[in-house]
């Protein structure tokens, strides 16, 4: 039973934020989804200080073993999350993981510190990658910003703090670092790749925000080599996610050095991946049980 | 403003099994331009009129250029009690990569199913207390989940008109297999049968009679003819639902793609807030 950052966990399968909405999944599959909830630990939908609608449509594009999205955070905003949500998500089975995302140091405390605040909350994740909202790129693009954000935020909360870390940089590495020397507790990567898709039928951009992310197995590879990087940079817990659609898959991000994984898109195609891939897990041999090299051509 | 039909209770018909199940294609034929196939599903319940499925095949369901990725939503048009479990028809015609897969399956192979899911049309007298009748505007590949609607009202007794457009022969699918029993009258944008035009012709001089003016419009197809029909129903204030479309992901209400403009300038999303939509939840229904 792995222990992270404190929080018991029965499994070491969560889902990538804005992946899987539980409540419209328990409106839709009714209380079955609490009695075998995919996931050890439930991540939330980004949380922004105010309500925001989203972009507009086209949201998605299909790519090889893929999807662009544009979606663009919607939420219903601190004080909706507070009011309407939370006390759902509580009625999860699993410990809950609250993503947040502001602007600017000011906003990111007040997310902080209400949210930190709620019993209900195990942990906090910051996200500082979303490519879909402009202002999201700033910090998670530059270690001294990510540093000074964190020490902003360290003493507000005792709850542990995550990192999600975006992609788009050059050395990803280099901003893990600057988490873990401004106090973070933990760091999950990837977000999604910067990505666009012209719509053949009007030879124009297919999303409506122009581009979006990247996300799927067409990822993995990518994923993989980040959290080497990484992990071969920091000391911190890491959660591994970028493409895993199988228990394999989840292995090599768990052999590459992370604690725990988690599954975005893979959500989409089957509602209960998250179980899926937890059981597939269980059954892949560990490290040193298969005897000769097996050759996957 | 009424309120959006809501989702069927879980546990009671129309109520998705949590989680995908693999289904066993049992029949696919031709369909004028189009295909139905038949999956016989095991678990789920009888769907309700309006609701839509996640389909995507257990085999090759990456082609060549490893799409189709996605699964694909394809409202139901037809179902029934089956030797062990439930049918479940579906029109598909194909458009892209997801759709010409579904063309292709042969009977025996494997579908990974979820669903029913979204919202269902509602009886006449739910959206105007008083109504007389229905009248069912469906138009090309649209016309599959009005099927199924048709049914539904024969068995209750709900009156109902059915008002079919086509673009021409090859796109009439759907209307014999799915159609045949009853009464519609059709246009066909090249007049080979009906009325030479449009679908909404009809329903224009349909709620020009004074009979009409206690009616109920149930509309799927093409977005401008939806567009149409909910136009020419705000004109004359006739209650209307739209089936309607738009790419998703996951049908679940998870990934947000779905996104449907509301008057507000929020957006709903199409899966779990619809497939279903009033004519008065939008401002007009778009399309690119």
């Amino acid at each position: 039973m792995p222990s992270f950052c404190g929080i018991a966990l029965a499994h070491p399968v969560l889902n990538a934020s804005g992946t899987y909405d539980a409540i419209a999944a328990r409106r839709v599959f009714g209380d079955a989804v609490l009695d075998d909830f995919p996931f050890a630990a439930f991540v939330s939908k980004t949380i922004t200080p105010e309500p925001r609608a989203g972009n507009a449509p086209q949201r998605l594009w299909e790519t090889p073993a893929g999807m662009i999205n544009s979606i663009g955070l919607p939420n219903k905003g601190l004080a909706g999350f507070l009011a309407e949500d939370l006390p759902q998500l509580a009625e999860l089975p699993v410990p809950l993981i609250v993503s947040v995302m502001a602007t600017g140091r000011p906003e990111f405390s007040r997310l902080v510190e209400a949210v930190g605040d709620r019993n209900e909350v195990a942990a906090i994740e910051l996200n500082v990658s979303c490519p879909n909202v402009h202002s999201g790129l700033i910090v998670g693009e530059q270690p001294a910003e990510t540093e000074a954000l964190l020490e902003t935020l360290r003493p507000l909360t005792e709850k542990p703090l995550i990192v999600k870390l975006t992609p788009n940089v050059a050395d990803p590495a280099a901003v893990a670092v600057g988490a873990e020397q401004g106090g973070a507790d933990a760091v999950s990567l990837i977000n999604t790749l910067k990505a666009s898709a012209i719509d053949p039928a009007r030879g124009a951009p297919a999303l409506g925000a122009g581009h979006g992310g990247l996300s799927g197995p067409a990822v993995r590879p990518i994923a993989l080599q980040q959290l080497r990087a990484v992990r071969a940079a920091v000391g911190l817990p890491l959660v591994g996610m970028g493409g895993i659609s199988r228990g394999a898959d989840a292995a090599e991000f768990l052999a590459a050095g992370a604690a725990l994984v988690a599954v975005g898109t893979e959500n989409f195609r089957d509602p209960r991946a998250g179980s899926r891939v937890t059981a597939e897990l269980a059954q892949v041999p560990s490290r040193g049980v298969v005897a000769a090299p097996v050759l996957d051509l | 403003m009424m309120d959006p039909p809501p989702l069927p209770h879980p546990g009671a018909a129309g109520t998705a099994p949590f989680g995908r199940r693999l289904c066993e294609v049992s029949e696919n034929r031709a369909s004028g331009g189009y295909r139905v196939f038949s999956l016989l599903d095991r678990e789920g319940p009888e769907p309700l009129p309006g609701q839509f499925y996640m389909l995507t095949t257990a085999d090759h369901w990456a082609g060549a250029g490893e799409r189709p990725f996605l699964p694909r939503a394809i409202s139901v048009a037809e179902c029934g009690p089956a030797a062990a479990g439930t049918r479940l028809d579906f029109l598909v015609e194909g458009v892209g990569p997801g759709t010409d897969r579904l063309c292709a399956l042969q009977a025996g192979e494997g579908v990974w199913v979820t669903g029913p899911l979204g919202n269902a049309f509602a009886e006449p007298r739910r959206l105007r207390p008083g109504a007389a009748g229905a009248i069912l505007v469906g138009g090309g590949i649209g016309v599959a989940p009005l099927a199924l609607l048709r049914r539904r009202f024969g068995e209750r007794n709900v009156p109902a008109r059915v008002l079919l457009g086509f673009r021409n022969e090859l796109h009439s699918g759907g209307l014999d297999d799915l159609f045949g029993c009853c009464e519609v009258r059709l246009a066909t944008e090249d007049g080979h049968r009906g009325h030479q035009g449009y679908v909404t012709d009809l329903l224009a001089a349909m709620l020009a009679g004074d009979d009409a003016a206690s009616a109920v419009v149930y509309s799927c197809g093409p977005p401008p003819m939806l567009e149409a029909v909910r136009a020419l129903c705000a004109d004359r204030g006739v209650a209307c639902e739209l089936a309607m479309e738009s790419p998703m992901a996951c049908g679940y209400g998870a990934c947000f793609g779905c996104a449907v403009p509301k008057p507000d300038g929020t957006y709903m999303r199409l899966c779990v807030d619809g497939p279903v939509v009033g004519g008065e939840q939008i401002a007009a229904v778009t399309h690119a």
